[in-house]
């Protein structure tokens, strides 16, 4: 039974890193790709972790896989922030089609 | 206080991590702890002065309590970006309406910020751009439903403001 579960949340997790992959090519500017990239490669690569803790049940290799989910969970929107406000600073354009962009004044105050 | 603080964590992260007990033959292996010792004793070290603000904070149950209530409403919100997000993405037209936003949060302390900035970034058609010293979030939203800076706080920022407040502050 917790096999199952284990496989099942497996396969749920490689679809969600999958979809994310395909955001990643599909959307039009960096900001846009970011967010598909950072949560469907998050959720999934959880999911993935989840599944190897079913499928073990309570011991050293689940212990493991809990504590990489924390650190994924932690580390993978921070690297979401760096990237996208470095792309920002550095010129990157948001895509024509964005309705508003409130940021630009902040920057140029922060620039005087 | 802090460094016992951060010696304790640094050393429970380690046993997870390697699992010092033994399971078949029911023995602690003590190798492994008087490394970990000397491994958590060399990170204290380093970074006590930078890691732990405030420790008495780490000693109040009730933020564990508020934690375990945060986790299945951020996992509610996690799995709703994710669904949202394959929904855009599939989409033959892919509705999206992207655009930086301004929005205003009353939390004050560092890491009730940082867990905010995170929380946003995973939950739906969101994703923080940047943090000003006075309390306001640049956000990226997928969708732009409100330009307003009060309404789109409500939306965006209000679902975790006082649960996280609770935990941090």
């Amino acid at each position: 039974m917790s096999n199952a579960v284990g496989l099942s949340m497996i396969t749920l997790g490689i679809l969600f890193n999958f979809f994310g992959c395909v955001g990643l090519v599909r959307l039009p500017d960096i900001y846009n790709r970011l967010q598909a990239s950072t949560k469907c490669v998050t959720l999934g690569t959880s999911l993935v972790l989840m599944g190897v803790v079913f499928m073990n049940g309570f011991c050293s290799i689940s212990m493991k896989a809990i504590l990489c989910m924390i650190f994924i969970l932690v580390t993978s929107p921070t690297a979401a922030h760096a990237i996208s406000k470095g792309a920002y600073l550095s010129g990157v354009e948001l895509w024509e089609g964005s309705v508003v962009d409130q940021y630009k004044a902040h920057v140029k105050e922060e620039e005087r | 206080m802090r460094i016992i603080t951060l010696f304790i964590f640094s050393f429970v992260t380690w046993c997870l991590l390697v699992w010092p007990y033994n399971g078949a033959s029911g023995t602690l292996d003590m190798q492994i702890i008087i490394f970990g010792v000397l491994a958590s004793a060399l990170v204290t070290w380093l970074f006590h002065e930078i890691l732990i603000t405030h420790p008495h904070k780490w000693y109040d149950i009730k933020r564990y309590f508020w934690i375990l209530c945060y986790l299945p409403v951020f996992a509610f919100y996690c799995i709703k970006a994710n669904i949202d997000v394959v929904y855009r993405v599939l989409h033959p037209k892919m509705p999206i309406r992207p655009g930086i936003v301004k929005v205003k949060t009353t939390l004050k302390s560092d890491s009730a910020l940082t867990a905010l900035a995170n929380s946003i970034t995973l939950t739906p058609g969101t994703l923080t751009v940047d943090i000003t010293e006075n309390g306001y979030l640049y956000i990226h939203w997928i969708n732009v439903e409100s330009e307003d800076v009060e309404r789109a706080s409500e939306i965006i920022v209000k679902k975790f403001e006082a649960l996280l407040r609770r935990i941090f502050e």
